[in-house]
């Protein structure tokens, strides 16, 4: 066991794993934020996506011991600070971005992480983007309308609004 | 002006609030004080005779509490096929016992045979680990092929079943001559054997469970991923573990996903229970999702000869149907109504075809059980008619599309019996079929054909035209079918004296958007806002009772059941407020959420009403007891039968096969709909779920039986770049006419329609490129397979 020091959605928080503790289980048993969410086993669906350092990973590649003092958001860090929506999940809700819920964490943790580097991509851009994050309900449509709309694209040309 | 509450207006979800902040409870979220792991021991052989377990070195090591096997469940029950199938010669189907822990044998990869339970997670699996080294198993040829399994009597599944056959069921056998008679005499006859692919649910939430047990009062409770928590009740108590009903509460909560895979008891969510038991501490499991690939109850996977006797303009006269269906090891609770009763009963498709037989073996081999999956039967139906119609416009040198306006039924015919048992109450498919040509420009297709010629591709478009039968359904019909359950639901509506209600649905909601839905239906019959109506789902130990979210039943059968129960809620009302505005009952009328006396300006609020039944001081209480709740059980009078017409529209890229679709549109009658955001949500993600199976999905076990697509690196699953927007459309609805909501379904449609449009759309393209010998090519049209039927 280490001890392990990080920052998480602006809190320090510290905690006790083992050498094989990955990101996403120390978020989830160790700290309780259950939010990053695990649907794989070989690192290939997105639903884990956290922002470490500013970054986008899925915290099921990184190990939580090799992440000392690192600055992490997750999604429940994501709202705006008086607890409403953020643009990016206001627009999720908007545009019916999301079914289940399950891949929604990682898909809104990605769709920040695609505007901060490309503030008004294409929809073939976004596609592109979420290559790593799988959604099983949605079929995709209504979660790139809706990261256009986040982005403060006109998107009432889309199919079926 | 589209509304913006209440029935029909698009109400955002307001589940999306807990969901979009990381504050949605799913199983796996859930921490329970002193609970323990559970790590199930599975199989990595296909077929294997248990030799021995030895326990004791999992037992000895750290932190492992409890290790079971197949010998400690030897003496419960097992888990059963939810219907009973009869053979043509009139004998049951064979059902093998299900238990919870393999026993004596082992039948596919990933059967689970031990389970080692312990402190934490890493030491269960380390147990588990120990556990599966010390076991020796003698390693049996495998059943995998379908046709070699009903073939060789002396390799066997099931000890007691020696042609691995489970039933061989025709529907319906009384037209078996006569659909011969007019083969023989048709003009034509179109035959095209094909496969529909097997394919993993995969649900993004992996499967989960966890057990409790109070040794004070006897109760047990199960949390866990599941779409029916009250069938799952029933299952675990009368069949599996015989606990009494009224000691284990199921809950069901979060739920990520479902799509058939999670509608099923499966063996896991008993061992959590008896270990539960055993330890006197909650037992958690979690699937990998490794496990989940080979533990899931797949779908699909069906072979197929298809044959339509039809005159030389296209008139269909009589359509067979031939089909090996695989049931996997063992039959899964949905396993033997998906291929039969789901799939033979809609054979007719939408036309006018007046011959219809169907003859279903279902097969079991050394694979993961197969059920229900998205659509279940009706996509493999669908699928088979739509690719076999199109095969035929080709032969007779016809329009597809002209041919399908030949044979599809006429709104003047409905009420319709098709040759196959089943009563169309109504629909109109020429409206959804020209509706879908209009969506998609059909009329400038040709221009749009020169174009992709132009940058060197072969452009083809695909048509699938396809009715369902769903929103399972009346039991009195599914009881003579051989269903051993009511298909009915119910719902509790609870008015709080202060006006605010908590209604209780049966259906369980796990993508589908119940909770604001379901509000928005309540609110509009009370005239009041949505926000005072909380919907609660997924927990028996609230709910009086339900048949659970599958077979899109969730609106059609319980948003039904809620409409009733809402109309004893205003019928009581009403006798309240006569007495309140001392008039007679029958003068009171309701509307906008205020009781009158018709004719005067005399009212009370609803929430007015609410209050008086419970401060009862101005009350008929000689008449009428206080308080404002009623339950009502709603048991439809036949299935619902939602209809479409989806194009596709592809190119193919005739130096790689690659296949890419550019366009695809959906026309869709659903009845009336209550949220149309919600509605065309779930048409893009069974349309993509649909463009999956048709594209890129494919399961693969070899002849060993081992599972060769067991991870997302093995198995395609559609991501966002692989699809395009899709265009939706329900504006061609003629209601429903036997429900009081007037409502067909929508879960499965894109699922059922559309695996057919891309693969006729690939078709055309070849065709129309001048490669005619193509005359199909089985699903998933990947380029190499498309590439080695151009080339072949
Ligand atoms: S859980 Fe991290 S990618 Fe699937
Ligand atoms: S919303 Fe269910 S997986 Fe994306």
């Amino acid at each position: 066991m280490t001890q392990v020091t990080m920052t998480v959605n602006g809190k320090a928080v510290s905690g006790d794993v083992e050498g094989r503790t990955l990101l996403s289980e120390f978020l989830r048993e160790g700290l309780r934020l259950t939010g990053t969410h695990v649907g794989c086993d070989t690192s290939q669906c997105g639903a884990c996506v956290v922002h470490v350092n500013g970054t986008a990973i899925k915290s099921c590649t990184a190990l939580a011991a090799d992440l000392e003092g690192a600055e992490v958001v997750t999604i429940e860090g994501m709202a705006n600070p008086d607890g409403s929506l953020s643009t990016i999940q206001q627009a999720f809700q908007d545009h019916h971005g999301l079914q289940c819920g399950f891949c929604t964490p990682g898909m809104v943790m990605s769709a920040a992480a695609l505007l901060k580097e490309n503030p008004k991509p294409t929809e073939h851009e976004i596609r592109e983007y979420l290559e790593g994050n799988i959604c099983r309900c949605t079929g995709y449509h209504n979660i790139v309308k809706a990261i256009m709309a986040a982005s403060g694209q006109d998107v009432s040309a889309i199919a079926a609004e | 002006m589209p509304k913006d509450h209440g029935i029909g207006a698009r109400s955002k979800r307001r589940e999306d609030t807990r969901f979009l902040t990381g504050k949605g409870v799913y199983t796996d979220d859930m921490a329970m004080q002193g609970q323990v792991y559970a790590v199930m021991v599975r199989s990595t052989v296909a077929h294997g005779k248990i030799v021995s377990i030895d326990t004791s070195a999992a037992e000895a090591m750290p932190g492992v509490l409890a290790v079971f096997t197949g010998e400690d469940f030897a003496e419960v029950g097992g888990n059963p096929a939810g219907w009973l199938i009869h053979s043509r010669n009139g004998e049951p189907m064979r059902e093998p016992k299900r238990p919870v822990l393999a026993h004596g044998k082992v039948r596919h990869v990933g059967d689970a045979y031990a389970a080692v339970i312990a402190e934490t997670y890493a030491q269960a699996k380390d147990g588990a680990e120990a556990l599966a080294a010390g076991t020796v198993i003698e390693e049996l040829p495998a059943v995998i092929d379908m046709a070699a399994a009903v073939a060789n009597a002396d390799n066997r599944v099931h000890d007691e079943i020696p042609d691995n056959l489970c039933f061989d069921w025709g529907w319906i056998e009384d037209n078996r001559e006569a659909v011969d008679q007019a083969m023989k005499s048709a003009e034509h006859v179109t035959t095209l054997e094909l496969v529909n692919n097997r394919l993993v649910p995969n649900a993004m939430e992996p499967r989960a469970s966890i057990g409790e047990y109070n040794p004070g009062t006897g109760d047990y409770k199960l949390t866990t991923t599941s779409q029916n928590p009250h069938m799952t009740r029933l299952l675990v108590c009368a069949f599996v573990l015989g606990i009494p009903e009224n000691k284990l509460t199921v809950v069901a909560p979060d739920v990520g996903g479902g799509f058939g895979s999670k509608i099923y008891h499966y063996g896991e969510e008993a061992l959590v229970l008896a270990a539960a038991k055993k330890l006197g501490r909650p037992v958690r499991w979690t699937a990998e999702r490794s496990e989940s690939f080979l533990s899931d109850a797949h779908g699909r996977d069906h072979v197929t000869k298809i044959e339509i006797g039809c005159t030389k303009e296209g008139e269909m006269l009589a359509l067979r149907a031939t089909t090996m269906a695989n049931v996997g090891a063992y039959l899964s609770n949905f396993a033997t109504v998906t291929p039969t009763y789901l799939h033979g009963t809609v054979m007719a498709g939408p036309y006018k075809t007046p011959h219809v037989y169907v003859n279903l073996k279902t097969v079991f081999t050394n694979t993961a059980p197969v059920d229900a999956y998205r659509g279940a039967g009706r996509p493999e139906a669908t699928y088979s008619i739509e690719r076999a119609i199109d095969k035929m416009a080709r032969e007779l040198g016809l329009d597809p599309v002209e041919v399908r306006r030949k044979n599809l039924l006429t709104p003047d015919m409905f009420p319709y019996t098709t040759p196959v048992g089943l009563v169309y109450d109504t629909g109109n498919y020429q409206a959804t079929l020209e509706k879908s040509l209009d969506l998609a420009d059909y009329a400038g297709f040709e221009a749009r054909v020169a174009q992709s010629a132009a940058n060197g591709k072969l452009r083809g478009i695909g048509l699938s035209t396809w009715v369902e039968a769903c929103g399972l359904a009346p039991s009195h019909l599914v009881g003579q079918l051989g269903s051993r359950v009511g298909l009915y639901d119910a719902a509790t509506v609870r008015v709080n004296a202060t006006g605010t209600l908590s209604v209780m649905t049966g259906a369980h909601s796990h993508g589908q958007g119940h909770e604001t839905v379901f509000a928005q239906i309540v609110a509009d019959k009370l005239g009041i806002s949505e926000d005072q109506v909380e919907i609660v789902h997924g927990d028996t130990s609230k709910i009086p009772f339900g048949m659970g979210s599958y077979g899109s039943r969730s609106l059609a059968v319980a948003g039904n059941a809620m409409n009733n129960a809402v109309d004893k809620i205003i019928a009581k009302g009403k006798k309240i407020a006569a007495h309140m505005l001392e008039a007679a009952e029958g003068d009171i009328t309701f509307e906008n959420g205020s009781f009158s006396v018709a004719g005067t300006d005399k009212a009370k609020s609803f929430g007015e009403i609410a209050f008086s039944a419970y401060v009862p001081h101005n009350y008929p209480l000689e008449e009428l007891e206080p308080g404002l709740e009623e339950t009502a059980f709603y048991d439809p009078n036949n299935f619902t039968y939602p209809a479409g017409a989806y194009l596709c529209e592809v190119e193919v890229d005739p130096d790689t096969g690659v296949v890419e679709i550019m366009n695809f549109t959906c026309a869709d009658d659903f009845g009336n709909v209550m949220n149309p955001m919600v509605v065309e949500g779930q048409v893009h993600g069974g349309v993509v779920q649909g463009i999956g199976q048709a594209m890129i999905e494919q399961t693969t076990y070899d002849q060993s039986g081992q599972l060769l697509s067991g991870s997302y690196m093995e198995y395609a699953m559609p991501r966002a770049d692989d699809v395009p927007m899709i265009t939706v459309d329900h504006s061609c609805a003629t209601p429903c006419t036997h429900n009081p909501l007037g409502v067909k379904g929508c879960g499965e449609a894109g699922a059922i329609g559309s695996p057919p449009a891309v693969v006729n759309a690939v078709i055309d393209a070849l065709q129309r490129g001048g490669y005619t010998h193509v005359t199909h090519v089985d699903m998933p049209v990947t380029p190499s397979r498309v590439w080695a039927a151009m080339n072949g």
